[in-house]
């Protein structure tokens, strides 16, 4: 494993963070006043029993959900104030997602999902398209390009997402349980590309997993329980 | 315009359902371009200036007679060219259900005011003659096998005949062609001599159902048809005199009010449209919340969430009505030549204009409650499946 370079300010920041669920009368804490740098580069992976809060975590750290408590910075942009409609904004400049069950619109070809998160820029259509070829022939599906997902594998739509991921090049990717719905060969192909992805091209990366195998792909694993950092563990360290 | 094959994607998710929903809108204004030519036909503003035929009718009913004693004093109204009468007969063929128009005329002044019933020069002069003649058209003759010589046998619904009679016998001297392929609806028609049916008829001797007045000048026709009425104004039979045109509309209108007709029937159609759709929408848009909220998940606005929805209940409701629109104005003029050219149906402006309006009304009543949903979709909770 390389050295991270030592970076002055962490492009995650997350202090004091707390979220706090109510259903009905009953109050659920999810998250107890986590702290956590995230460097740029970084290849984090989040592990935890069921219910630990890490996909909470992760939801917060994508903007898709806001604390309770704390503060959560990224690149210098305080995310927990902003608007609904400035977060959206915020994700698609920043954010690229992979989901468990891939989430493609079934409906359009494998090459139109990827050029979605480029609708909301205003590139030219020619250049959404050319941009979205390189995307797919960077996860080795430009041949791909004009079939619907159905018409895919499993670990084939694994890779159009994260082609649609990275086409906007975002500063931030983040993973669900990317290899949770897949089979073992598959799981380690979208793996390694996630990994070349954060090596080659310096994508920081957030991923949340049950699978320990999963986990070892990244640079750094922490383990979450009952809403606490409890371990925290840099891989090859 | 980058949008669209987010659009047609969402509407192609769905293939036969849309096909289906499709085709529900394009036969609701298919329906509605229709009636509202009808409508339209209808309620337009008639003006008798230009028309050189003016109608004299009584000012009560249609079924009214005027007294025959009227025809001079029509034909001696300045600016009257020439005058005719004719009657209702409403005798019956057989059966009810081959009901043709059958009036009582004369001959000589009728067929000169209708120089577009084209009769061969022998059979006028035998209709002239024969006191006991009938001419009909050549679809009517067509329609029941009717040649010249034929003797045709009318039971009457109102005029009974003074012999004790059940049936009226015609004897067939002529089959008249119209002029024009137009006024094709005209040889649906059967003609005989009133002066026979007046013989003949146990009530209402003396009288004509309307005149029929041909004016020298066209532009002064307005004028001719007050001057008309005025010299019968506060009698015992006052009169209406319309145009030739509105005199035929005004046959119809006895049916009922035909635009509440028109209004109630299509605001049923369109509420059950609204309904239809409104649940096909509903659906699709609870079906596709995960898909919502991806596009929320990459970066789509509440707000660009809802136009999509807004969009795509708008593009379903315009293609649809436009087809229907379009087949309606097709059929329109097929419509037309059925009705021997006395209704004018056509898609006219104004039913294009409204029919784009009630698109866009059904488009945003329909698509406005999922498009809200859409908004207020909460990511987390809708991509958990929650």
């Amino acid at each position: 494993m390389s050295e991270m370079p030592p970076t002055p300010e962490p492009l995650v920041a997350i202090r004091g963070v707390s979220k706090v669920y109510e259903r009905g009368r009953q109050r659920i804490e999810v998250l107890h006043h986590v702290d956590l740098d995230i460097p740029e580069g970084d290849f984090l992976a989040l592990m935890g029993p069921s219910g630990s809060g890490k996909s909470t975590l992760l939801n917060m750290i994508a903007g898709l959900d806001l604390p309770t408590e704390g503060s959560l910075s990224v690149a210098g942009h305080r995310i927990d104030r902003m608007s609904s409609t400035e977060l959206a904004r915020w994700r698609a400049a920043n954010v690229g997602f992979v989901f468990q069950f891939y989430n493609l619109l079934p409906a359009l070809s494998a090459q139109k999902n990827v050029e979605l998160p480029l609708l909301l820029t205003r590139l030219s259509a020619a250049r959404r398209r050319r941009n979205a070829a390189i995307a797919l022939d960077l996860v080795g599906l430009a041949d791909r390009a004009s079939h619907k997902p159905n018409e895919l594998s499993g670990g084939q739509q694994q890779r159009v997402a994260i082609a649609r991921a990275i086409v906007s090049d975002p500063t931030l990717l983040v993973c669900d349980e990317p290899t949770g719905d897949l089979d073992r060969h598959s799981a380690e192909e979208v793996l390694t590309l996630l990994q070349r992805l954060n090596r080659e091209y310096g994508k920081t990366m957030i991923m949340v997993t049950h699978d320990p195998k999963a986990a070892e792909f990244a640079r750094r694993v922490l383990h979450l329980d009952k809403g606490i950092l409890v371990e925290q563990a840099e891989i090859g360290a | 315009m980058k949008y669209l094959p987010l659009l047609f994607a969402a509407l192609m998710r769905k293939k036969t359902r849309t096909l289906l929903t499709l085709l529900s809108v394009a036969a609701a204004f298919a329906l509605f371009g229709m009636l509202d030519a009808v409508r339209v036909a209808f309620n337009a503003p008639q003006s008798v200036i230009g028309i050189d035929r003016l109608i004299t009718s009584s000012r009560l009913s249609l079924i009214q007679p005027l007294p025959y004693a009227d025809l001079a004093r029509i034909q001696s109204t300045p600016g009257v060219k020439a005058v005719t009468y004719a009657s209702w007969f409403g005798g019956i063929y057989q059966d009810p259900k081959n009901f043709f128009p059958n009036f009582p005329v004369e001959p000589q002044s009728y067929l000169d005011m209708y120089p577009e019933l084209v009769l061969p020069q022998a059979q006028r002069q035998a209709f002239l003659k024969m006191r006991t003649g009938a001419i009909v058209g050549r679809a009517l003759a067509d329609l029941h096998g009717w040649k010249v010589g034929d003797k045709i046998p009318l039971r009457p619904t109102i005029y009974p005949h003074r012999d004790g009679g059940e049936v009226w016998t015609f004897d067939l001297v002529g089959i008249f062609e119209a002029a024009q392929p137009e006024l094709r609806g005209s040889e649906k028609q059967m003609l005989f001599h009133h002066t026979y049916f007046d013989e003949g008829r146990e009530i209402g001797q003396g009288t004509v159902g309307w005149y029929i007045v041909r004016v020298e000048d066209a532009s002064q026709a307005d004028r001719i048809a007050q001057a008309i009425d005025r010299q019968f104004t506060n009698s015992a039979f006052e009169t209406r005199t319309q145009s030739e045109r509105e005199f035929q509309l005004s046959f119809a209108k006895q049916i009922g009010d035909i635009g509440l007709i028109v209004t109630a029937i299509m605001a049923a159609v369109f509420f059950t449209l609204v309904l239809l759709t409104g649940n096909t929408m509903a659906q699709s848009i609870r079906e596709r919340i995960p898909e919502l909220a991806v596009l929320k998940t990459l970066g789509f606005t509440n707000r660009a969430v809802l136009l999509l929805v807004m969009a795509e209940a708008l593009v379903l409701l315009l293609l649809g009505g436009l087809i229907g629109l379009v087949l309606a104005a097709l059929a329109l003029p097929v419509i037309g030549e059925a009705s021997s050219g006395q209704l004018d149906v056509a898609m006219r402006p104004e039913s294009w204009l409204l029919g784009v309006g009630l698109m866009a009304t059904i488009g945003i009543l329909v698509g406005l409650p999922p498009a809200l949903k859409a908004m207020r979709l909460g990511i987390v909770d809708a991509l958990a499946g929650r």
